[in-house]
């Protein structure tokens, strides 16, 4: 897994078009059988049509621009990015979440969410809101540029929950997945958040770190592993952190791309078929979470917003006909992908959801 | 019979064994389950010892399996590696500590 500069949009690539990438989700494998049908799976268990719990995460996509090209990204973020929210529609999101007091947390994602103009000024707004707002920061970005350099301080202030993807504790598989010198960018920010309080304990200042695989294997044991990271981060870099969620990589956009072209791509789809997990499928996060695009568009996960699957019409589709108790009522928008997410110990953006 | 011994999609059809033989079957897979549990070794542990003895005995189905049970469980590549010439050590180790017997019949038949 090297690394590449350009986004599939930027290299006009087939997979960057999310019809293309449902046709390879839902297409045979090249033994020409198909795998089962999620739903179909889903209805096996008694869990289809699978419905919010409730929904108590927002989940707020502010654009596809990233300062790193991952190889593994779901969004397909970069630098040639344009994608923003604008302040109009994090204004939408604002109105939303004031007639939604039972959303308790907003969880911002990118791209690199700081590299949005109005990031600050919308975590001020939702500090003020007394929402808890977490910020899926790729670390580089606080050495990226001068005016990033404060961002520990300015997450302190509003306590900001820090989530940062460290897919391992050595450079080699770091950097296979997120670019050359990354690991070393992310050790240096790391000990910076570490510095203002981040991860020490008795702080309160949350910062967790994410472990995705770099290849195609499911991430096993989230526990052993956090212990393996707290060791090993401690050790050799003295950083400390509170959690490590394990995410299993989704076969969507340039994870897809590296599946296929790497040749994995049958046997990845099978192995995540066969570790299907009932138990998982029952607490999958699109159960008490909304996403929300950088254009306003509502959907299931972050994962379906880049396939383009909006949430069910039965709901309001944009943010600013957001209607909360329709939203609970929808039947949530499901596809091959979504076995990654059931996988095993199962997966959600914080983590496990089998404990 | 296919034209050759080794199929790597025979790996996935290790449960089959349990078609002629049930009970046996069941009580092999469950103690197999058992083993891999973290108990006093972590799961981790067990998976690079698995690793070695799978070297050890060049199994090519468990060579497949551990390697990317390893990489599953977060362990890193030169502890593989490492795992591997423990089993090296040991199988040359087993070879060369038997010149000893053969040091001893030289100097029992020579002068």
């Amino acid at each position: 897994m090297g690394s590449t500069t350009k986004s599939l949009k930027g290299q006009q690539h087939a997979l960057a078009d999310s019809s293309f990438q449902l046709n390879v989700l839902q297409g045979p494998s090249r033994q020409g059988e198909r795998f089962p049908a999620f739903d179909a799976k889903l209805r096996e268990h008694d869990l289809y049509p699978l419905q919010p719990t409730g929904t108590t995460i927002l989940q707020i996509n502010v654009g596809k621009m990233c300062n790193q090209t991952c190889k593994h990204c779901h969004v397909d973020a970069g630098p040639d990015r344009k994608e923003i929210m604008t302040r109009e529609t994090m204004e939408l999101c604002l109105e939303a979440l004031r007639q939604a007091p039972d959303i308790k947390t907003v969880d911002l994602t990118g791209g690199a969410p700081e590299m949005n103009p109005d990031f600050r000024w919308f975590v001020e707004e939702l500090s003020q809101l007394g929402r808890q707002v977490m910020v899926r920061c790729n670390l580089t970005i606080i050495l990226a540029n001068k005016k990033y350099h404060d961002l520990p301080l300015f997450f302190k202030k509003h306590r900001v929950h820090v989530v940062s993807s460290l897919p391992y504790f050595q450079a080699s598989r770091t950097d296979a997945q997120r670019g050359d010198g990354v690991f070393e960018k992310s050790i240096q920010a790391l000990q910076l958040l570490n510095e203002v309080g981040y991860g020490k304990e008795g702080t309160g200042l949350q910062l967790d770190l994410v472990y995705n695989p770099s290849g195609a294997f499911l991430p096993s044991g989230q526990a052993s592993l956090e212990a393996e990271f707290k060791r090993r981060l401690k050790k050799g870099y003295d950083i400390d952190f509170n959690s490590l969620f394990c995410i299993t990589n989704l076969p969507v956009s340039r994870y897809l791309d590296y599946l296929v072209k790497s040749g994995n791509y049958d046997s990845y789809m099978q192995k995540l078929v066969d570790a299907f997990n009932p138990v998982a499928a029952m607490g999958v996060m699109c159960r008490n979470t909304v996403s929300v695009g950088w254009d306003g568009y509502l959907y299931d996960c972050d994962f379906n917003q880049m396939l383009d699957l909006k949430v069910a019409q039965s709901a309001p589709q944009h943010i600013r006909d957001f209607d909360l108790a329709s939203l609970d009522k929808r039947s949530i928008v499901l596809n091959q992908h979504c076995y990654g997410c059931t996988a095993g110990a199962g997966s959600s953006c914080g983590g496990e959801t089998v404990k | 019979m296919e034209k050759t011994y080794y199929n790597p999609d025979d790996l996935a059809k290790f449960g089959n064994i349990s078609e002629l033989q049930p009970e046996m079957g069941r009580k092999f897979f469950d103690y197999y389950g058992e083993v891999f549990k973290e108990g006093a070794l972590t799961e981790r542990e067990k998976a690079l010892i698995a690793l070695a003895v799978s070297h050890a005995v060049q199994c090519p189905y468990c060579i497949d399996a551990y390697s990317t049970d390893c990489l599953q469980k977060g362990a890193d590549e030169n502890q593989m590696m490492e795992a591997v010439h423990v089993a090296a050590a040991i199988k040359g180790g087993a070879a060369l500590v038997h010149g000893v017997q053969m040091m001893n019949k030289i100097k029992e038949l020579t002068m």
